[in-house]
């Protein structure tokens, strides 16, 4: 039997009745990754990692050895960790970030192959990968979304059982909606940042991508909670979130923003969730109409508040400590620094970083980096107004279906406004989860998302699973 | 506001980054069409707004100072590009 095809939770049940091991769970994956990876290119360093010693999970453990892939950009003790960049080429973690030691705690095995993704996260389709683009599973012409995509892509094609991604402006929600998967990005600080290497600190979170909604419960249940190494991580009970899943959409109080399915929003899109969410209606759960005024300005203030947080944490790669050094032996030290980061990074990387730079310099961060905070507070003051009289908000998860490899790639501004549906629960710091609800004729996934108060997952288990239960599109499998 | 290319060639100074004149070029372009995007941003009302830098009530984080074990030199230089004995190697700083 292919065990690639399963979801964690019916692994479980099959370990605990003795029919298999984590070892032929790892077995069945390499499989799937030898036939499939070579089209799909989820993963980064195929043939080093399937040589790998696999050093599996206990049977008895929470996780029973289940195997789960992890981001390019997420520490893993002595496996490389290179954020898909030239400029951190050859670096294997001298230790292993929180999420990573949480999951071998759990019990889970790390899959020791490493997920595609935009250069250090930054992009919306994993084409600005120093390994070059990942494929959709659904249409290999089209990207699997981005930033993480690989983390997407290879659960969406059996290529993972589960993964972890990250999410700063929409990079595990936006790639679950393009491949037909379930990605959540977690309220800012139930998740420890410690060993994810850094793009914008007031906005990243690690969160789940997986085949349906009890994994992505079952996974937050192991790598959520407060870690010392992490002094933005909050110390807040983690509940078990398995148990928010049968809570029902009945008397749920969801809010439906107008300003989210206004120009943009591809018709197909738009009549496929808001059949999604007559679906949730018939579920019992109770919907209004609801205003985010200031939604409107959430790109450009994403854009100015990650990228100058992304030119400070970018600094410290300069050729000194690890990865890519351009060796010159006649240059002066700040020529070195210079060169290295020339031919290290890559063309959205630089980009950022210069935007980012010049938000912050002298005489321009009070009209940029100033002005996007304030308006920052506004974007999170709309969705405190709403939460006080309702329970979440749902919208689409991208105004579009997954594009063309090649069709945004020559205009970043384009791509930054695919990110219109996801960027502000980062700004505001909420959770947010992507769930999918329907294809396009041409066979493409739609996502729908639900956004809550902070810490307060639950309710996003709750109505995604209610609504998962009355539906099959979890079920839906790509023909590879 | 308007950005040119010697804005961006200081800017990229500031940044450590060598931009080709051709990158120059072209960045300066894209540059400046992303600013005239978030331009819009001068068009809301901000007076007597706070900024949200952390989006999170937590400030001042403090724990006991119990020293812990750190990380051995020759792990931390194990990564190291360029390395001499149980130091980093960088080009000469001073003449």
């Amino acid at each position: 039997m292919d065990l690639s095809k399963l979801t964690a939770h019916e692994l479980t049940v099959k370990i605990d009745k003795g029919e298999i091991t984590p070892a032929d769970i790892v077995q069945s994956l390499k499989e799937r990754i030898k036939g499939a990876d070579a089209k799909n290119k989820a993963y980064v360093r195929i043939p080093d990692a399937l040589e790998a010693q696999v050093e599996t999970g206990k049977a008895d453990s929470a996780l029973r050895g289940v195997p789960v892939s992890i981001k390019d950009n997420i520490c893993t003790k002595g496996y490389n960790t290179e954020c898909c960049s030239k400029i951190l080429c050859g670096f294997k973690p001298p230790y292993d970030a929180t999420v990573i030691r949480k999951l071998k705690e759990a019990g889970a095995t790390i899959f020791p192959a490493k997920t595609n993704m935009d250069e250090f996260a930054f992009g919306s389709s994993t084409e600005n990968s120093c390994y070059g683009p990942t494929r959709n599973p659904w249409d290999p012409d089209t990207v699997p979304g981005g930033s993480s995509g690989g983390s997407a892509s290879a659960v969406a094609s059996d290529e993972a059982i589960m993964a972890l991604g990250s999410d700063t402006g929409g990079s595990i929600r936006q790639p679950a909606s393009f491949c037909g998967v379930v990605g959540l990005k977690p309220t800012y600080g139930r998740v420890s940042r410690y060993g994810l290497i850094a793009f914008a600190s007031s906005l990243d979170q690690i969160g789940p991508l997986t085949k349906d909604v009890r994994d992505s419960a079952i996974l937050m249940n192991a790598i959520s909670g407060h870690d010392p190494l992490d002094s933005t991580s909050v110390d807040i009970a983690v509940p078990d979130y398995t148990r928010a899943l049968e809570g029902g959409a009945k008397g749920v109080k969801i809010g439906i923003p107008g300003e989210y399915f206004a120009q943009g929003l591809d018709k197909e899109v738009k009549a496929i969730v808001e059949e999604a969410i007559n679906k949730l209606r018939q579920l019992g759960a109770e919907d209004a109409q609801v205003s985010l005024p200031n939604s409107q300005y959430a790109i450009p203030v994403y854009y100015i508040v990650a990228t100058a947080e992304a030119s400070s944490n970018l600094a410290r790669f300069d050729g000194v400590q690890y990865g890519f050094r351009k060796a010159d032996p006649k240059a002066a030290l700040i020529d070195m620094y210079k060169g290295t980061r020339r031919e290290g990074f890559g063309d959205e990387a630089k980009r950022r970083i210069i935007l980012g730079t010049f938000a912050l310099s002298h005489g321009y961060y009070d009209a940029y980096y100033l002005r996007a905070l304030k308006v920052r507070t506004l974007i999170k003051n709309d969705f405190d107004r709403v939460f006080s009289e309702f329970d979440c908000v749902v919208t689409p998860t991208s105004p579009t279906v997954a594009f063309k490899i090649g069709e945004k790639a020559a205009d970043p501004l384009a791509m930054y406004l695919s990110d219109i549906c996801t960027i502000s629960a980062n700004l505001a710091g909420i959770p947010a989860i992507s769930i999918p609800c329907g294809f396009t004729r041409k066979g493409l996934p739609v996502g729908l998302q639900i956004l809550a108060k902070p810490f307060n997952e639950e309710l996003l288990f709750r109505l995604a699973y209610a609504y998962e239960q009355g539906t099959d599109w979890h079920k839906m499998k790509p023909k590879l | 506001m308007a950005i040119n290319e010697d804005t961006v060639k200081y800017v990229a100074h500031l940044a450590r980054i060598d931009l080709s004149p051709k990158e120059l070029e072209k960045l300066s372009h894209e540059l400046k069409e992303i600013l005239e995007f978030i331009d819009r941003l001068t068009k809301v009302d901000i007076k007597d707004i706070a900024p949200t830098s952390h989006i999170l009530p937590v400030n001042n984080v403090l724990r006991e100072d119990n020293p812990a074990a750190s990380l051995p030199s020759d792990r931390a230089l194990d990564n190291a590009p360029k390395r001499q004995g149980s130091f980093f190697a960088v080009p000469k700083v001073i003449e």
